[in-house]
């Protein structure tokens, strides 16, 4: 496996440990001012420094990863649960519940930008976590539907599968014991590409003020705060560490994508 | 010369080609059983014209045999002639479009997915290819142990016992149990298709292909294996291949398929010693044979020409396009299995039963044509 994917693991994992253990890591409370401290520079006291109000950038950073992950790994296991669901039974079945799915359904989601759809939705639904979550899962299913459908699509044509027909297996056990675990590898890929692209989402969407109202110390939101200019000139930094620590996790992500799709995928691994 | 089916006097007339009966206990009856694939109109713009013609696939168009109990049947046809299709759409791997399969009085064609699903335990399959066959994310137990799951014939310590007992059966030690099947070879898996085959204690198995995709070495050993099981297990087997030898070792009658239909059909020795069709002659003749002396002196009989495609099929005798004795009659009137000799048929129609030897038939002449009409006629 690549340097990249491994930087990717190493990060994903001491970011994984520092949202479960945010209390701990954390320094100061993340919703305390200090108007007295305001703007602060790195130090010692705080590492990060201080935002506007003279809150501690770094505690507030921490728990901004929980709320990252926390979106990012819900999003995408219920879009893949999902998509996996319907993509099979769309693969399997074809004629009329594929032409449902995918003739309509999935072509219908995909002909919006999913950023816009979101948007329209929470905008719809209210902000709040659940209903970011609940916005991009409506817009992520179809990826994996697409990719799963044509997994599958190509899977039940194999020997094995037709010989599982043969021998009276009943479609349910076609499905799960023979279709999907020889469909279900690029799945992998496609789901820390779904981390990266989730995180990311709701960054954007709570940078808007769609996501995840203030105060929380959302990444999107610890932005926002910090887009006047006051902060950009006095304390730079309460801009620049939630959008590095975004850039990194995006990032991270992706490494692990592209490492684990060139390690499943024979013919890119030969070239590279 | 006029066999009637035994099997119920309520079915509707049969076509004169279905009458290909064995006489005796037949296990299961094909009748006139068609897989058509439909390709669609033309393009895009013939379909808005109304121009497009619907292009159709006649990989099976027509069949009619019988298998009787015990018996193997072999199917031989260049490849494309359907006889895959045919071994599938009698276990409905692929749906058929149309005739019956009769098997214990049921017609399987007509069976409702679930019903058809009971009576897998009775048809097996064997498949070609031993690498795609088995589910390479699953341990040859979990392969073999699959169909006595799924028919729920033992649970636990009783399942285990019957697994070993077919890996012992088939030639495999019991020992590998726990293995993949990437860990064996070609012939080894082969073995554990049958084995799984097996587990369900089947009466027929449709053997598509089973030893094409093996060594030369391994052939025989499966053959044999094949062999043993059917006399032990009394199994009765279509076995399909190209490979004309492997069939005549192992077949007690054979059916000889073009482009969709069976053209002749008899008992082994006969169509091979004796082929009635000018097809069979030149398939029989392009098979190379292992005695030096007999390989000098082989008559070869080469057909011009390829198969012709079946999206649209020669009319008439779909063989005539290649065929050295072709008349004109040939391109209009489609022929059927006629009983040349006792329990030898042939679907030609410059031949009859009184005229047998296509060569030593007049120019021009087509007895069998007679033939077809008066059988029409009743």
């Amino acid at each position: 496996m690549n340097r990249l994917a491994i930087f990717g693991l190493i990060f994903v994992a001491l970011l994984m440990f520092i949202a479960l253990f945010a209390p701990v890591v954390a320094t100061h409370d993340i919703g305390a001012t200090d108007l007295l401290n305001r703007y602060a520079a790195p130090s010692a006291e705080h590492f990060f420094g201080t935002d506007a109000t003279g809150r501690d950038i770094f505690s507030r950073v921490i728990y901004g990863a929980r709320i990252s992950l926390q979106v990012g790994l819900t999003v995408v296991t219920v879009s893949a649960i999902v998509g996996t669901l319907i993509g099979a039974l769309a693969g399997y079945y074809g004629g009329w519940v594929d032409s449902i799915v995918s003739g309509y359904l999935l072509n219908v989601f995909l002909a919006f930008p999913g950023l816009l759809l979101a948007i329209a939705m929470v905008a719809f639904l209210g902000a709040g976590l659940g209903k970011l979550i609940l916005a991009l899962t409506i817009i992520g299913w179809t990826g994996y539907a697409r990719l799963i459908r044509g997994q599958v699509l190509k899977v039940r044509e194999y020997d094995f599968v037709q010989a599982a027909r043969a021998l009276g297996a009943s479609d349910t056990r076609i499905i799960l014991q023979h279709v999907l675990p020889n469909a279900i590898q690029p799945l992998i890929v496609q789901a820390s590409l779904g981390m990266a692209g989730a995180v990311l989402a709701e960054a954007t969407l709570s940078f808007l003020g769609l996501g995840v109202p203030p105060p929380a110390p959302s990444w999107g939101v610890m932005l926002e705060e910090a887009r006047d200019l006051s902060t950009l000139t006095l304390a730079p930094h309460a801009l620049i560490v939630p959008g590095v620590a975004i850039a990194l996790t995006v990032l991270a992500f992706n490494f692990i994508g592209d490492g684990l799709r060139e390690r499943l995928d024979p013919r890119q691994r030969a070239r590279g | 010369m006029n066999l009637q089916p035994q099997v119920s006097n309520a079915n509707p007339p049969l076509p004169v080609h279905a009458q290909t009966d064995t006489g005796e206990n037949a296990l299961l009856s094909v009748r006139d059983l068609k897989v058509h694939f439909d390709l669609g109109g033309g393009g895009v713009f013939d379909k808005l014209t109304g121009k497009g013609e619907r292009r159709v696939v006649k990989a099976v168009d027509g069949v009619s045999f019988e298998i009787k109990a015990g018996e193997t049947l072999g199917l031989v046809g260049e490849s494309g002639c359907g006889k895959s299709t045919l071994g599938r759409s009698i276990l409905r791997l692929t749906e058929p479009t149309g005739g019956e399969v009769i098997y214990k009085n049921k017609n399987l064609a007509r069976l409702s997915s679930r019903e058809m699903r009971l009576e897998r335990r009775h048809l097996q399959m064997i498949f070609q290819d031993p690498y795609a066959s088995l589910n390479p994310r699953m341990t040859v137990g979990q392969i073999i142990s699959e169909p006595i799951e799924t028919f729920a014939l033992a649970h636990g310590q009783e399942k285990e016992r019957s697994v070993r007992e077919l890996m012992e059966k088939v030639g495999l030690s019991a020992r590998f149990i726990k293995r993949y099947p990437h860990e064996f070879s070609g012939g080894q898996r082969q073995r554990i298709g049958i084995a799984r085959a097996l587990a369900v204690n089947p009466d027929f198995i449709v053997a598509d292909e089973p030893i094409s995709a093996l060594d030369v070495s391994i052939q025989a050993q499966i053959m044999n294996l094949m062999d043993k099981l059917q006399r032990e297990m009394n199994l009765t087997y279509l076995f399909i291949s190209h490979d004309l030898r492997a069939v005549r070792h192992v077949s007690d009658r054979v059916a000889v398929m073009y482009l969709g239909k069976i053209v002749e059909l008899g008992a082994a020795r006969e169509v091979y010693e004796e082929p009635l069709m000018p097809y069979t002659k030149a398939l029989i003749s392009a098979a190379p044979v292992p005695d030096p002396e007999k390989e000098a002196t082989r008559q070869r009989i080469v057909l011009q020409g390829d198969v012709p495609s079946p999206i649209n099929p020669p009319s008439g005798c779909r063989f005539h396009t290649r065929c050295p004795f072709m008349v004109a009659e040939c391109k209009s009137v489609e022929p059927s299995l006629v009983e040349i000799r006792p329990r030898h048929f042939a679907a030609c129609i410059r031949i009859s039963p009184s005229e047998p030897h296509i060569e030593t038939v007049a120019p021009g002449a087509t007895p069998g044509l007679n033939n077809v009409s008066s059988i029409q006629k009743q």
